[in-house]
């Protein structure tokens, strides 16, 4: 959830994260950008999330902090984070992926978005 | 579940009557309590999957059946490609392929007791289990198409498994109709380092003891007595299979919107089978279902070695390999005609009964064995399949517990190092890199895999042989 459609991108990159590890003990000490389009902003969604659990599992990474821009139905988003330290991390599951289970992003009332969906693991 | 919802069949069998959209009837298989427990989920998912088009006879809904995304997991739905049917990824899941395999060890239980420590600690170092492991076999785009073509058959000409392997694993170890031009460069990136791993969440390489004989039978033909001790490995085709099942769960959702294919739920993507994608889907499915036979042959080949390390002369022996998230073709004989259908099986397993002709002369008299995963304390279960479980669910039959608390849940109510010692002293060794995945691995947060063994059993999908109880479980 959040003030803008971004915001909530971004809630939701930390929530995806949570799943993982805590996202508090995860440094900043790396960006990784991605980009990614799509028809609509239900898919644009797992397309970015599905986009990060792509960087953490070919480059061994976790994330702990994230900004999205959007603009139109394309996504420019970065993430900051580090090498997975299986004694810090204690990662407790790969992500498999996003799915379109419970899968919401839109603004619910004036000023609050949600972007929400179910990811398996 | 509201069992007023249902008709019923039999005490292990309840009928949703095909009504607005469905096109044909669902099927829960399960006792009263099981369908009392079942998440309500379930039915409107059992429900969507029978209102697609060229679906045949029935959904069925094994006993073991909850929410999945689009399909419940332990569904089983048969399309006819001459009728309209489709193929979904949804269908399948994210794991494709992920199974269970089991081997003998020719030794008992009490014959591995002077070095079980060390049995647990030398798999554990040797089998790469838990997030981010990676293998000591990196692949290059060559061998990488090798392997999706050849999967088990690949793994053994390598020299990482036995040819005597492949008459016990579904499809001799190689399925066909593999495309790996159809995997994506980003499928092949996320697998070059991750052959022959575990993977994590449920998936794990256990020794068992055989603690009860329920089919002396078949339990001689598959060699178990009880007391041996046993190796099973639960996982799939890690991040490759993943990455299969997220591209194509997206571009069928957006195809089937422009075929004109009305979905209920965008996560029962699907496509004709016949068309451009949902060809290319199963070209690169059955890549993946290779990856994943190639990566537990990888990991079978592994424990040999470690066991033969430890006790010199062990001999591992494949008793079967099964699969639980696939589409296959197969044959089936409905309302009595034969017809080549694609079965759709997501946590269920395949379960062809005795005289199939896909089976190894060695297991015509038994039927295929059906290898049933528990979870670190509870037990898993060997079956095998009936002749009658064709008519009841295309030869299906359930493919373990399921969750009965989320891992959020399961934090609340454990702690990794308390569950690792609560098991010690029940004799259980769990190796793991990660705590908090035991705690949400819990075996309290699983259903009974007994009642769901009983149901499959009683229903005539399965037989039960056997129940194994774990000594070592090394956790994904």
């Amino acid at each position: 959830m959040g003030p803008s459609l971004e915001a909530a991108f971004e809630q939701a990159a930390l929530a995806l994260t949570a799943v993982l590890t805590d996202p508090s003990v995860v440094e900043s000490q790396t960006a990784v950008d991605v980009e990614c389009e799509a028809l609509d902003p239900e898919i644009l969604l797992t397309d970015w999330l599905n986009a990060l659990v792509y960087e953490m599992a070919t480059r061994n990474m976790v994330f702990g902090h994230f900004r999205v821009r959007i603009d139109g139905l394309r996504l420019r988003g970065r993430a900051w984070g580090e090498t997975v330290d299986v004694g810090r991390h204690e990662p407790a599951v790969e992500i498999k992926g996003a799915t379109m289970t419970a899968l919401k992003a839109i603004e619910d009332r004036p000023g609050h978005w949600i972007a929400q969906c179910v990811v398996d693991v | 579940m509201d069992m007023n919802r249902l008709e019923r069949i039999s005490a292990f069998a309840w009928r949703i009557p095909a009504s607005g959209a469905m096109r044909v009837p669902a099927v829960i298989f399960a006792d009263a309590q099981l369908i009392e427990d079942m998440d309500d989920k379930v039915f409107e998912q059992i429900v969507n999957v029978a209102t697609l088009p060229g679906i045949v006879e029935a959904a069925y809904a094994m006993p073991d059946a909850h929410w999945g995304y689009g399909f419940p997991i332990g569904g089983v739905a048969a399309f006819d490609p001459d009728e309209g049917g489709v193929v979904s990824a949804g269908g399948v899941g994210f794991d494709i392929s992920c199974g269970v395999r089991t081997m003998l060890t020719g030794l008992s239980a009490r014959d591995i007791e002077p070095m079980k420590a060390a049995l647990a600690d030398d798999l554990f170092a040797y089998v790469p289990a838990g997030v981010g492991s990676t293998g000591r076999i990196v692949l290059s785009e060559p061998e990488m198409d090798a392997m999706l073509n050849g999967g088990a058959a690949w793994a053994v000409a390598k020299g990482y498994g036995n040819a005597a392997d492949l008459d016990s694993i579904e499809e001799g170890g190689r399925m066909a109709g593999a495309e790996p031009e159809q995997v994506s460069p980003r499928a092949r990136k996320r697998q070059r380092k991750e052959m022959g791993t575990l993977g994590s969440g449920n998936h794990y390489l256990e020794v068992q003891e055989v603690i009860e004989i329920f089919d002396s039978e078949a339990a001689r033909a598959f060699g178990l007595k009880i007391g041996d001790a046993v190796v099973s490995i639960h996982c799939g085709s890690r991040g490759l299979g993943h990455q299969i099942g997220t591209e194509f769960l997206r571009d069928m959702a957006v195809a089937a919107a422009e075929s004109g294919i009305v979905l209920p739920d965008r996560e029962l993507a699907c496509a004709p089978i016949a068309s451009p994608i949902g060809q290319r889907y199963l070209g690169a499915m059955r890549a993946a279902i290779n990856c994943a036979l190639a990566n537990r042959e990888i990991i079978g080949h592994i424990t040999r070695q470690v066991f033969a390390g430890l006790i010199p002369g062990a001999r591992l022996d494949l008793l079967f390999d099964v699969s639980h998230n696939t589409c296959k073709v197969e044959e089936h004989v409905i309302a009595g005609e034969r017809r080549t259908v694609f079965i759709h099986r997501k946590g269920a397993t395949r379960a062809f009964g005795p005289g199939h002709t896909d089976l190894p002369s060695s297991l015509h008299a038994t039927g295929q064995p059906v290898l049933i995963g528990g979870s670190m304390g509870t037990a898993s279960y060997v079956l095998t399949g009936t002749a009658q479980s064709e008519s009841l669910a295309f030869s299906s039959a359930c493919h373990g517990a399921g969750r009965r608390m989320s891992r959020h849940a399961a934090l609340k109510h454990w702690k990794g190092h308390q569950v690792v010692d609560d098991l010690a002293k029940r004799g259980i060794l769990i190796r793991s890199r990660s705590s908090r995945g035991v705690a949400e691995e819990a075996p309290g947060a699983y259903k009974d895999v007994g009642a769901v063994v009983d149901a499959s059993h009683n229903a005539g999908l399965a037989r039960k042989v056997a129940r194994l109880e774990p000594l070592i479980c090394i956790k994904g």
